[in-house]
């Protein structure tokens, strides 16, 4: 008995301790949770209106933002944030409008815009003598977070949380029947324009934690994974947030114990459950395909 | 009121889908928009229920405040994860709003417009469980919720058993028996002969208003015919 409390004591304290002997692992934890919160309902939107490859032009648009801000006032957490939302939207409207007044598909578009956006970042960071901090924006440092960095997160994903519940039913009628919500007149732009804002504000935030390479994956995975279980939309957000909590702690716990970059530990852990939801999941998973068809009786 | 198009022309890479077209539509008339593919149909329900917002012309009586609109089953995303009491309750968009909750009495609102459309006990049930013809009927019934003057359907009679066309003409004769103005796109002119009191003939431009006897006639629908077809890629500016 007293062997298995022992056992039991050391489990616990391997799987909590990291948390309550480091702040930096507080602070890294509090930071994807409340991404995980702002972030992963406006995946799931991405995912259902067959947008994840725009997300991740999108991800990669925000960086001569961030770049520019990083040569005026370095590594400045405020000056980054603003800089990746302002070349963000920048990079949106342009491609919306281009495919607006032109013959061009707006995917194309995204891409063009965010491949010269990605060459312009990457020219403008080269332009400081040390790359060390390139790595740093690229793939973030989740460890590194302090309280203004937490309260700016913090922020961003409560204002994604409010925009999104105000525009939650014309997203959804736009997802089903677009035709239907542009014959009712204005909603129509304010859906399309609110959500990319709300992809910008949130890949920011993601950003800032993950790397602009990173942040996307916290977006997209965790409602890849949570559409292999379920089938309504209110499940589907419950689940995936669960989901990324669930990858954030074990990617942190990753990272802590084996010595690894977090945000790809975090982004290998979401992922992992990602590629076993499609093996296993009960909703169109691999393996349930393979069982002999069953039926009920009505 | 009625509704009014005055040389209305709509294109696309500068070719006319609709050219130059003028009609007065009554209220309460039940009309059906024929012609061959390519006839611009559905391009002028679009204009009609505002989808496409640059045309030269005008059209007056027809806002988004007076017009419910039934697109074709194909533009919808199936897989989405939505209910049919959700898909249906999307029609009451204007009087809730952004953020508004159903009420009590909109739940039954629903709920009558389901049994009407002959899909009571199917609230709960997710679309893409739905056959063809269920998703009509709840696209039919996400009409009765719109609850507007002016009706505007496109195809709505694409890929759907006999007895559900049977049942949602019967629903099309309630609304013109309420003197809603019902404009309807179909490709299927035994259906139009049979049932729609008046139709236009497009092909690009109008062959035809009237009565549906009077403009279905075989000589209407040649011309129809060569009409539709012609595209000149060297014609010259229309400056009519």
């Amino acid at each position: 008995m007293k062997i298995r409390l022992g056992a039991s004591a050391k489990m616990i304290d391997f799987l909590i301790s990291p948390f309550i002997d480091y702040a930096f692992m507080r602070r890294a934890f509090i930071g994807s949770f409340v991404i995980c919160f702002g972030a992963i309902p406006v995946g799931i939107f991405m995912t259902l209106r067959r947008m994840s490859l725009t997300g991740d032009a999108m991800a990669h648009a925000i960086l001569p933002g961030a770049a520019i801000a990083y040569l005026i006032s370095g590594l400045s957490l405020l000056g980054l944030a603003i800089g990746g939302v302002t070349a963000g939207l920048i990079v949106a409207a342009l491609a919306g409008w281009v495919s607006r007044v032109s013959q061009l598909k707006e995917d194309t578009s995204f891409a063009a815009f965010y491949l010269i956006s990605l060459a312009l970042g990457v020219l403008i960071i080269s332009m400081k003598e040390a790359n060390v901090d390139l790595f740093h924006i690229l793939f973030g440092n989740i460890l590194a977070l302090d309280n203004d960095t937490l309260w700016l997160l913090a922020i961003i994903s409560s204002l994604s949380v409010f925009i999104l519940a105000i525009l939650y039913r014309p997203l959804i009628i736009e997802c089903v029947d677009s035709m239907f919500l542009k014959s009712s007149g204005i909603a129509s732009e304010a859906a399309h324009y609110g959500f990319l804002f709300l992809m910008v504000i949130n890949l920011v935030a993601g950003f800032l934690a993950l790397g602009t390479l990173m942040s996307i994956g916290m977006m997209v995975l965790p409602a890849t994974a949570a559409r292999f279980w379920v089938n309504s939309l209110d499940n589907l957000i419950i689940i995936s947030i669960i989901v990324g909590i669930s990858g954030c702690y074990i990617g942190l716990m990753l990272s802590f114990y084996f010595d690894m970059p977090s945000g790809p530990a975090i982004i290998v852990s979401v992922g992992a459950m990602c590629i076993l939801s499609m093996l296993f999941g009960s909703n169109g998973g691999f393996l349930r395909s393979l069982l002999p068809l069953r039926h009920l009786k009505n | 009121m009625s509704i009014k198009i005055q040389n209305l022309t709509v294109s696309y890479n500068f070719h006319p889908a609709v050219h130059h077209l003028s009609a007065t539509i009554n209220q309460g008339q039940w009309l059906a928009i024929v012609g061959p593919n390519g006839a611009g149909k559905s391009t002028l329900l679009n204009v009609l229920a505002g989808i496409i917002t640059e045309y030269e012309g005008s059209i007056k009586g027809i806002n988004p405040n007076n017009v419910a609109y039934l697109p074709q089953q194909t533009k919808l995303d199936k897989d989405f994860p939505i209910t049919v009491l959700e898909l249906i309750s999307t029609g009451l968009w204007q009087e809730i709003g952004f953020s508004g909750g159903l009420s009590d009495t909109q739940i039954e609102r629903c709920m009558n417009a389901l049994e009407a459309v002959g899909l009571d006990g199917f609230e709960n049930r997710q679309i893409n469980t739905l056959s063809g013809g269920q998703l009509q009927r709840s696209l039919f019934a996400r009409v009765l919720m719109q609850d507007q003057q002016v009706i505007l359907l496109d195809e709505p009679f694409n890929a759907i058993d006999t007895k559900t066309l049977t049942d949602l003409t019967l629903v099309i004769k309630e609304w013109q028996n309420k003197n809603r103005t019902i404009i309807m796109v179909t490709h299927d002119l035994e259906y139009v002969k049979d049932n729609c009191p008046t139709s236009m003939l497009l092909a690009k431009e109008c062959i035809d208003l009237g009565s549906t006897k009077s403009v279905l006639t075989k000589e209407n629908l040649d011309n129809a015919k060569k009409v539709s077809e012609a595209f000149d890629e060297n014609s010259a500016w229309c400056i009519s």
